[in-house]
């Protein structure tokens, strides 16, 4: 018979953990004779074994009362039907499972799961419906991309503008706050939906929304770094918003927000980095554009997969694209507050000159939003006509 | 309303209860058998419903236990303890001091204040003095005894009032305190008492706790199935481990008698009830 001795090592004090290793060494019916120094070793033992199902009776040792336990078969009972849950680490090519059993709840994945553990409803566990081939690989670009707001930005560059200036700054802020509000609220609504399963795509939504929680900080700094108060939010801007929240489902809100209005988005922060009056902006733009670069990578990622796995759903993505214009057509689009604040950033002053020049760079730019977006769409299998006539459906409120 | 082949009466001494009962419900009517529960809040009101005709079988204390067999020999009828856990055999109480006291052996305790559970508390209380005054030393006598009630009525299920006079025998309100040996060690585990910060100055002989207890006239086929689910029941099953492990049961055993003697001797030197089962400590409240 095995022997162990805990010595004067006390049960509540690391000894059951000695006590449980050596059982379970131990088939279930064999015995494990325990010698114990403590002054309180055989109470303690005896109230565990009564409570874990293991007999112990004591018998005289050669230095003392010894304990002889029994092993109850509780232990093993325990892990009969527990469930699998795939593996931890995808190999090459190897995706998760097809559907993630709520029963699985919230266990690491590849962990074994007791069965009878509570099943938690996600409402996203369908593969198809959240995965992307390269949301781990994203995952770590975003991982390793985080900057430090505090750092990554020299807040106390020297600049000095024309209050008009800073005014077309503040409302651009403005308006890029809301937006990015609308970026953090839309993953974030999903995010919680997300079966952790699918423990890449978590992830990337998580700094997902860090990311836009960043923005968010760096976008109000700036529009109060000279004093400026922020400025207009329309109907009209917060109807666009509105629609992203309404999406369907995290495929179709993925597709509006980040293929379409984010894709837009970095074209705008591109701008804004070309045309911005001071050094503080255009560091700001950047380095949100480079985020939100990968958030466009997601969503393509994303419906690359499902569309490849559901042709069909194309139809769906046109039908969400065509919805949103018609319910967004008697709004105003983008105001003018902010059409006119991007015209003067480009213009740099308010000649006529200068405003035909800034009025042309703010209509190249949307231009060039167009563009991007037929670019996407053509990529995600539309047919060319299709892609044009959706890429100019989209929002004139750019998100 | 058909009334079920069972209804038992169990105390409502934690939310889980309902948990537990539900599910063994849901449980015996797959196995086809009628059953359903009532919740009393302490246990006194449980033992009189069985007496009543309320319920046929009760999920009773060690406690309730001796007063049904009280109030049944006094009524000339019977009542049966047919089922319990595994856990409810041989369990020990222990008397506690802080590891740096003066006090070595139970005479010691004279003149001084123990700590103890709960009014009806078999573990905490009623058992602990027992043995003290098996020992020659009575409280209130030999020693003073400080309660520590929690949810009077319940019979001790509450850990509270254990839990309570540790924290008084660390804080130096009392000398020493009694709970049951698994606690000790769960408060050792928990850091309620850091290891190594008491002693244990005594150890009771062992007695059983809860039994599911018939009521008179109880259907005995309806009983004999229970009993016969309740032992037929498998930790291995996932339908119902959650439940047992609320319960605190790997498996059910059959019931035995032989572990409350102890308890009978106890009560009646505490006068708690009399020979029908009366309730006779005034202080008693629930």
């Amino acid at each position: 018979m095995p022997t162990i001795t805990i010595d004067a090592l006390g049960l509540d004090e690391g000894g059951l953990l000695l006590v449980r290793r050596a059982l379970a060494e131990l088939p279930a019916g064999a015995a494990l004779t325990v010698r114990g120094a403590g002054p309180q070793w055989a109470t303690h033992l005896g109230a565990w074994a009564r409570e874990q199902g293991h007999e112990m009776a004591m018998r005289a040792g050669p230095d003392g009362a010894e304990a002889v336990l029994t092993r109850g078969p509780w232990a093993e009972g325990r892990w009969l039907g527990a469930m699998a849950t795939g593996r931890s680490t995808l190999g090459p090519g190897e995706e998760p499972a097809a559907r993630a059993d709520p029963a699985w709840g919230l266990a690491a994945r590849g962990a074994t799961v007791e069965a009878g553990s509570p099943p938690i409803a996600f409402g996203l566990s369908a593969r198809d419906e959240v995965w992307a081939v390269t949301a781990g690989e994203l995952y770590a670009q975003a991982a390793a991309g985080q900057w430090d707001p505090q750092t990554a930005i020299d807040w106390d560059a020297p600049f000095d503008l024309p209050p008009a200036i800073e005014a077309a700054v503040a409302q651009v802020m403005t308006y890029l706050i809301e937006n990015e509000n609308a970026a953090l609220v839309v993953p974030a609504r999903h995010l919680g939906q997300v079966h952790p399963h699918y423990r890449e795509v978590q992830q990337a939504l998580a700094l997902q929304c860090a990311d836009e929680a960043r923005h968010i900080e760096v976008f109000t700094r700036r529009l109060g770094l000279r004093g400026h108060a922020p400025m207009l939010s329309t109907a009209g801007g917060q109807a666009s918003l509105h629609s992203l929240l309404q999406a369907p489902d995290f495929s179709t809100a993925t597709f509006l927000l980040s293929v379409l209005g984010e894709g837009s988005f970095i074209t705008l922060l591109t701008f804004l980095q070309a045309h911005a009056p001071d050094p503080v902006t255009r560091r700001i733009c950047r380095l949100a554009a480079r985020d939100e670069a990968r958030h466009v990578a997601f969503g393509m990622a994303h419906l690359e997969h499902r569309l490849a796995a559901q042709a069909g759903y194309r139809t769906q993505l046109q039908a969400a694209v065509e919805q949103r214009h018609e319910a967004l057509a008697p709004t105003a689009g983008l105001n003018e507050e902010v059409f006119d604040a991007l015209v003067l950033l480009a213009a740099g002053e308010l000649t006529p000159e200068a405003v035909a020049r800034g009025h042309a760079a703010v209509q190249q730019m949307k231009a060039d939003m167009a563009a991007g977006r037929r670019a996407r769409l053509l990529r995600l299998g539309f047919e060319h006509e299709e892609a044009r006539r959706l890429s100019d459906l989209h929002t004139r409120n750019f998100m | 309303m058909t009334r079920p082949a069972l209804v038992m009466g169990a105390v409502a001494y934690a939310p889980k209860v309902i948990t537990i009962w539900e599910g063994f419900k849901a449980w015996f009517a797959g196995q086809g058998l009628g059953f359903d529960y009532v919740l009393y809040s302490n246990y006194e009101a449980q033992v009189e419903a069985q007496f009543a005709g309320e319920v046929d079988i009760a999920w009773n204390s060690p406690l309730a236990w001796v007063r049904a067999g009280r109030m049944a020999r006094s009524r000339g009828v019977s009542v049966e303890a047919v089922a319990m856990r595994n856990t409810d055999r041989d369990l020990r109480s222990v008397i506690v001091v802080r590891a740096d006291s003066p006090l070595q052996t139970l005479d010691d305790l004279r003149g001084r204040t123990l700590g103890v559970g709960a009014i009806d508390s078999p573990q905490a209380t009623l058992i602990p003095l027992h043995h003290l005054r098996a020992a020659g030393l009575a409280g209130g006598r030999d020693f003073a005894v400080r309660r520590f009630d929690v949810l009077s009525g319940k019979h001790g299920d509450h850990i509270g009032g254990e839990r309570d006079a540790a924290v008084a025998l660390l804080a130096g309100e009392v000398d020493a305190c009694c709970m049951i040996d698994g606690n000790h060690l769960a408060f050792g585990l928990d850091g309620t008492l850091p290891a190594g910060s008491t002693r244990v100055l005594a150890t009771t002989e062992p007695y059983d706790h809860c039994n599911f207890t018939t009521s008179p006239g109880a259907p005995a086929d309806a009983v004999a199935r229970f009993v016969e689910l309740l032992l037929a029941m498998r930790w291995d099953d996932q339908a119902v481990r959650p439940l047992m492990y609320l319960e605190g049961v790997r498996q059910w055993k059959p019931g035995r008698v032989s572990g409350y003697p102890q308890l009978e001797t106890a009560v009646d030197e505490a006068a708690f009830y009399g020979p029908d089962g009366a309730i006779l400590d005034a202080d008693y409240h629930y």
